[in-house]
């Protein structure tokens, strides 16, 4: 058998590695077919809302659609590990409510752990 | 019977498209049913070579969009078969000169004389292509069995989903049939290529027909006689086959096992 093997190495079923490849690579794609338009709008607009009232980076903010069978479930993931509560006053007797602060959407700092990379 | 119409689609070039239009569309005429097929490739014609009638166009699907031609004057009747008939495209214009509308009315006026209308789509999922998928009632999926072919086939069924007429007006959907073409038993028998399960597995439509990988197949092109009429040809009968299940006839998936040739034959035979 060994003597086989060597006169004939068995060569790799490369037809299902392409069946494995194609079956992930067409699930995601599905998906993201299948998701609606509003979705980064949605994203964009919940961004500038969260914004007023605490720093967030624009990639803190995840909005995603999943689906299964009659059911649709909308889900939306805020980090907010360190981020920062911007002073908002809301009721603190003055009888006058401030304005809003202007919507500032923060851009990732190049510097800084990916919001993956839990802070050591 | 209301005219049908039958689009062959692929996304990914170079897949049989246009080798299958042909087949098909010769299948449909040989079992008796009056049946024209167009060329929607508009600036890439070839669907007049396939059908050996490319010094006979004199006007041509884009003319009679524009109302500079009739119909009856850019139609080209087949020398074969009395019940096909072919319309070919521009080889000058672009693909943009294929108006909806204008799709729409001439296909209007080829249902009243046609039992098919088989629509060849160029490839891609510009225009041209949209255009041709847009009126389907029928889509025939040409899918090689490689990555890259299976990808694009899942894309344009996605888009017949969505963006055909049907989809548009919420009418019954589509109806979608996998073509596999350019099957080799002998490289599945090996690994090396995907199989038919494989591709309805991961397609999830329902399997019209497999056409072996064929040298006859170069040679009906290079003579410009659809592979159907060649009567010893494995391709050819494997077309005619799915021509039979496209008409509700149940017919055995043929030429799927390797062909065990023996010695002599490798010495002195030919394919």
């Amino acid at each position: 058998m060994r003597l086989l093997d060597l006169l004939f190495p068995e060569r790799r079923n490369t037809a299902a590695v392409a069946r494995d490849r194609l079956k992930i690579v067409l699930a995601h794609e599905r998906a993201s077919r299948a998701a609606p338009d509003f979705l980064p709008a949605l994203q964009k607009e919940l961004l500038e809302v969260v914004g007023r009232y605490v720093e967030i980076r624009d990639d803190m903010l995840r909005v995603n659609l999943a689906r299964s069978g009659e059911t649709s479930l909308l889900e939306i993931n805020v980090e907010l590990d360190g981020a920062v509560i911007k002073p908002v006053g809301n009721g603190n007797g003055s009888g006058r409510t401030r304005p809003a602060p202007p919507i500032v959407v923060a851009k990732p700092d190049p510097g800084s752990d990916p919001p993956w990379v839990k802070p050591g | 019977m209301a005219a049908k119409v039958i689009v062959l689609t692929s996304g990914k070039g170079g897949v049989g498209k246009t080798t299958s239009a042909a087949a098909v569309a010769s299948g449909l005429a040989l079992r008796g049913h009056r049946t024209v097929v167009i060329d929607f490739d508009v600036g890439l014609r070839n669907l007049d070579l396939i059908m050996g009638c490319e010094r006979r166009v004199v006007f041509d699907f884009i003319n009679v969009i524009n109302g500079d031609a009739k119909l009856n004057q850019a139609l080209i009747k087949d020398k074969r078969n009395d019940n096909l008939y072919i319309f070919p495209t521009s080889q000058t214009r672009d693909k943009e000169a294929l108006k909806r509308d204008g799709v729409e009315r001439v296909l209007d006026e080829l249902k009243a004389s046609f039992d098919y209308i088989v629509c060849d789509s160029p490839a891609g999922i510009e225009h041209g292509a949209i255009t041709a998928l847009y009126f389907a009632d029928t889509a025939i999926i040409v899918t090689n069995p490689e990555v890259s072919s299976v990808r694009d086939s899942d894309r344009i069924i996605g888009i017949l989903a969505s963006k055909s007429r049907r989809a548009e007006n919420n009418q019954e959907p589509v109806e979608i049939h996998l073509l596999l073409t350019r099957y080799s038993p002998e490289r599945v028998e090996k690994g090396e290529m995907l199989a038919i399960e494989d591709v309805k597995e991961i397609l999830s439509i329902p399997l019209l027909g497999v056409v072996p990988e064929s040298e006859s197949v170069l040679r009906a092109s290079n003579t410009g006689t659809p592979v159907v009429f060649d009567d010893g040809s494995p391709a050819g009968q494997a077309y005619l086959d799915a021509v039979a299940r496209l008409l509700g006839e149940p017919r055995e998936l043929r030429f799927l096992r390797p062909e065990r040739r023996s010695f002599f034959r490798n010495l002195f035979g030919r394919a």
